[in-house]
C-alpha cells in the first residue's frame, strides 16, 4: 500500500517558484495498480519521482505499507523500489544477466541465488534465458529491451513499483503485448504499482485506480469505470475523450453482461418446438442450435421456424460470431457491427452454451451507472446505438 | 575481378621498391653507418620509455581524478572555468613548458618529467570530463532509482561508459608525451633526443635518422598498445570495436 500525504513540490525557477505538484493526497491499496494521467507538465511524474525521492519533495510525507519513508535511507528506499522509465535505461557496459541481477547484487544477494533469479525472470518475461543471458542490451529490440527493463525492476522482489512510462517508447503492436504480459504477470505478483501514462486507452487497460492531474494538482482519482462514466468536471471530461462511454466496453466482459442459461435447440428438436422456445423466451429473430457437446453451431431463425415443418438439424444457418465468457465488451461490440447482428451465443472456454449475449443488454448495462443517479440516460445511450 | 589483381601488384611493386631501397641503402654504406649506433640507439631508447611511462603514468594518475572530480554536479559551477584554465595551459608551446620547469627544477630527469606530465595532461582531464558527462542522464536516473550509492554510480556505470572516450584521451596523450621526449634533452632529460639534436648540430644525418626513426616507431607501438588495451578493458556492450 502506497500513502501519500499532503505532498508538494515547489521548484525554484529564474521566474519564480513553481508549484509542480500541489497537496497530493492520495491512496493506493495493496496489489493495485494506479494510473497518473495528465498532460505533459501536469505534475504526474514529479508526484511519482517523489516517492523514490529522486526528485525530493519540498513537503509532505510518502507511507509505503504504513512505514513513514521519510525516515528511511535514500539508497534502502530505493533498493525496495521496482523503478521502470521510458527510456528503460539498461546499462549498456553490462550484459542482460547483469542488468537483471544489478539490484540483487547491490543487496548482496549470493551468486547461486541471483543467478537463478536472472533466468527465473527471464522465462517470466518470456524471452529465453539460454539467449538472452550474455547478451548487451543494444543487441534487443526495444520491445525485449523494455521487458528487460521490468525483469530488473522485480528483481528483488521489491512490494511497490513505480513505472514512468514504461510503454511508451515501443511500437503500438509490440505494446499490446507487452501490456497483456504485464497484467498476467501482475495477477500473480499483486504488486502495488504506481504507472504514469499520457495515454487514456492505456490507462483505462491497465489501472485499477486513475489519478487525473492537471496543473499540479490532482483532480479526479477514481475507478476506471467511475471515471468514464462520471469525470467530474470539463477538463476531466475533455481528457476521457468523446467516446468515453465506448472506451468503458473494454471494462466489461461477457460474463458480467449476458443472460443466462441460454434456451437452445438440439439438431434432433423440431422446428415446431424451436418455435414454441423462441416465443416462450420472447425471442423475436432466432435461437441457438447446439450439438450434443452443448457446443453452438449455428442458429433457427423465426422466420424458417414460422414457415417450414421439420427438423432443427435441417434448417439452421452457420454463426456469424460468437462470444467467450472472458472477452471484453469492445471486442464483442466490433464482432456485432462486423456481422450485423443484435446478438450473440457466448461460450466458456470448453466451447460449450453458456449464455447470451444483445446489444441491448449491452447498452441497458452501461446506461445503469448513468440511471443510478437520476441523470438522463438517452444521450450517453445514443452514443452507443 | 580488378581490384584483388590491383591489391596484389601494388602488393608486390612495394616490395620490389622497398628490396631496391634496401640494396641502394645497403651499397653506399648507410644501413653500416647506422649500425653504428645501435649501442646509443638501444640505450636511448630505454631512457625515452622510462620517461614516456614515468611522465604519462603520473598524468594518467592525475589527470582521471582530477577528470572524475570535475565531473561530479558539486563542482559544476567550478568545472567550465576548470576546464578553460587547462587549455590555456595547453597553448603554451612545449618547450616553454620545459625551459619553465628548468629554472625552477634545476637540470635533469625532474623538470624533464615535471614538464612532459603537464604537456600530456589536459586530453586525458578533457576526455575523462566530457566523457563522464556525456553519460545519458537516464542511465543516471536508472542507477540511483534501483539504489546506487553515488561510488556504485560512478564505478558501475558512469566509467565503463565513458571509458571508449577516456581511452581515446590517454591515447592522444601518449603520443604528444612521445613526441615531446626528445625536447627532454635540451635540458638534460637524456633519450633519443640526444641522437636527433647532436645529429643536427654535427650535420650527421645519419647519426640524427638513428634517432628519429625510433621515436617514430616508439609513437606507433605507444598509440598501438594503447588501442589494443582500450579494445580489451573497455566492456563489449558500449565498445564500438567489438
Amino acid at each position: 500500500m502506497i500513502k501519500i500525504d499532503n505532498l508538494t513540490k515547489i521548484f525554484d525557477t529564474p521566474n519564480g517558484p513553481v508549484t509542480a505538484a500541489d497537496n497530493i493526497q492520495m491512496e493506493i491499496p495493496q496489489g493495485e495498480i494506479c494510473v497518473l494521467l495528465g498532460p505533459s507538465g501536469c505534475g504526474k511524474t514529479t508526484t511519482l519521482k517523489m516517492i523514490n525521492r529522486i526528485i525530493p519533495p519540498t513537503s509532505g510525507r510518502v507511507f509505503i505499507n504504513g512505514e513513514d519513508t521519510s525516515g528511511l535511507d535514500t539508497v534502502d528506499l530505493r533498493r525496495n523500489i521496482g523503478y521502470v522509465i521510458q527510456q528503460i535505461g539498461l546499462f549498456p557496459n553490462m550484459t542482460i544477466e547483469e542488468n537483471i541481477t544489478a539490484v540483487p547484487r547491490l543487496l548482496g544477494w549470493d551468486v547461486n541465488r541471483y543467478k537463478a533469479r536472472a533466468t527465473e525472470l527471464l522465462e517470466m518475461v518470456a524471452l529465453d534465458p539460454a539467449v538472452f543471458l550474455k547478451r548487451y542490451p543494444k543487441e534487443l529490440s526495444g520491445g525485449q529491451q523494455q521487458r528487460i527493463g521490468v525483469a530488473r525492476a522485480l528483481a528483488a522482489d521489491p512490494p511497490v513499483m513505480l513505472m514512468d512510462e514504461p510503454f511508451g517508447a515501443i511500437d503500438p503492436i509490440n505494446r499490446e503485448v507487452i501490456q497483456d504480459e504485464f497484467l498476467k504477470m501482475q495477477q500473480e505478483l499483486k504488486k502495488t504499482i504506481m504507472f504514469v501514462s499520457h495515454d487514456i486507452d492505456e490507462a483505462v487497460k491497465m489501472a485499477n485506480r486513475i489519478a487525473i492531474f492537471r496543473d499540479g494538482r490532482l483532480v479526479q482519482y477514481d475507478t476506471p469505470d467511475d471515471l468514464l462514466a462520471h469525470p467530474k468536471d470539463s477538463f476531466v471530461e475533455s481528457f476521457v475523450g468523446d467516446d468515453r462511454a465506448l472506451k468503458r466496453l473494454r471494462l466489461v466482459n461477457v460474463a458480467q453482461v449476458m443472460e443466462s442459461p441460454a434456451p437452445c435447440v438440439t439438431p434432433q428438436d423440431s422446428l415446431e418446438t424451436a418455435l414454441q422456445q423462441m416465443e416462450e423466451h420472447g425471442y423475436s429473430h432466432a435461437i441457438t442450435l447446439v450439438n450434443q457437446q452443448q457446443q453452438p453451431i449455428g442458429f433457427v431463425s423465426k422466420q424458417v421456424a414460422q414457415t417450414t415443418k421439420g427438423y432443427c438439424g435441417e434448417h439452421y444457418v452457420g454463426l456469424k460470431g460468437l462470444a467467450n465468457i472472458n472477452d471484453d465488451l469492445r471486442k464483442i461490440a466490433s464482432l456485432m457491427f462486423t456481422h450485423d447482428s443484435t446478438w450473440m451465443p457466448c461460450v466458456d472456454d470448453s466451447g460449450r452454451l453458456v449464455g447470451h449475449i444483445s446489444q441491448r443488454g449491452i447498452t441497458h448495462y452501461l446506461g445503469a451507472t448513468y440511471r443510478r443517479d437520476g441523470r438522463q440516460a438517452a444521450p450517453y445511450n445514443l452514443k452507443l446505438a | 575481378m580488378l581490384r584483388p589483381a590491383l591489391k596484389r601488384a601494388s602488393y608486390i611493386l612495394a616490395l620490389i621498391l622497398m628490396f631496391l631501397i634496401g640494396a641502394e641503402l645497403q651499397s653506399n654504406g648507410f644501413i653500416e653507418e647506422m649500425l653504428g649506433y645501435q649501442e646509443d640507439v638501444v640505450y636511448l631508447t630505454g631512457q625515452h620509455i622510462e620517461l614516456v611511462a614515468i611522465s604519462g603514468g603520473i598524468a594518467i594518475l592525475i589527470a582521471i581524478p582530477l577528470g572524475v572530480l570535475l565531473s561530479r554536479p558539486g563542482l559544476a559551477h567550478i568545472a567550465e572555468t576548470a576546464m578553460q584554465g587547462l587549455n590555456i595551459g595547453t597553448t603554451i608551446p612545449t618547450l616553454a613548458i620545459l625551459a619553465l620547469s628548468m629554472s625552477l627544477l634545476g637540470i635533469g630527469t625532474l623538470p624533464a618529467v615535471f614538464g612532459l606530465c603537464v604537456a600530456s595532461l589536459l586530453p586525458i582531464v578533457r576526455n575523462t570530463y566530457t566523457g563522464l558527462l556525456e553519460v545519458p542522464a537516464h542511465l543516471r536516473e536508472a542507477a540511483a532509482g534501483i539504489g546506487m550509492t553515488a561510488r556504485q554510480m560512478l564505478l558501475q556505470v558512469e566509467i565503463p561508459n565513458a571509458l571508449f572516450v577516456m581511452f581515446a584521451g590517454i591515447r592522444t596523450a601518449l603520443a604528444i608525451n612521445v613526441g615531446t621526449v626528445p625536447l627532454a634533452f635540451l635540458i638534460g632529460g637524456g633519450g633519443l633526443g640526444e641522437l636527433i639534436f647532436t645529429g643536427i648540430d654535427l650535420d650527421e644525418p645519419v647519426m640524427m635518422l638513428a634517432g628519429a626513426i625510433p621515436t617514430a616507431l616508439l609513437a606507433i607501438v605507444v598509440d598501438l598498445l594503447i588501442a589494443m588495451l582500450a579494445f580489451l578493458i573497455v566492456p563489449k556492450g558500449v565498445n564500438p570495436l567489438r
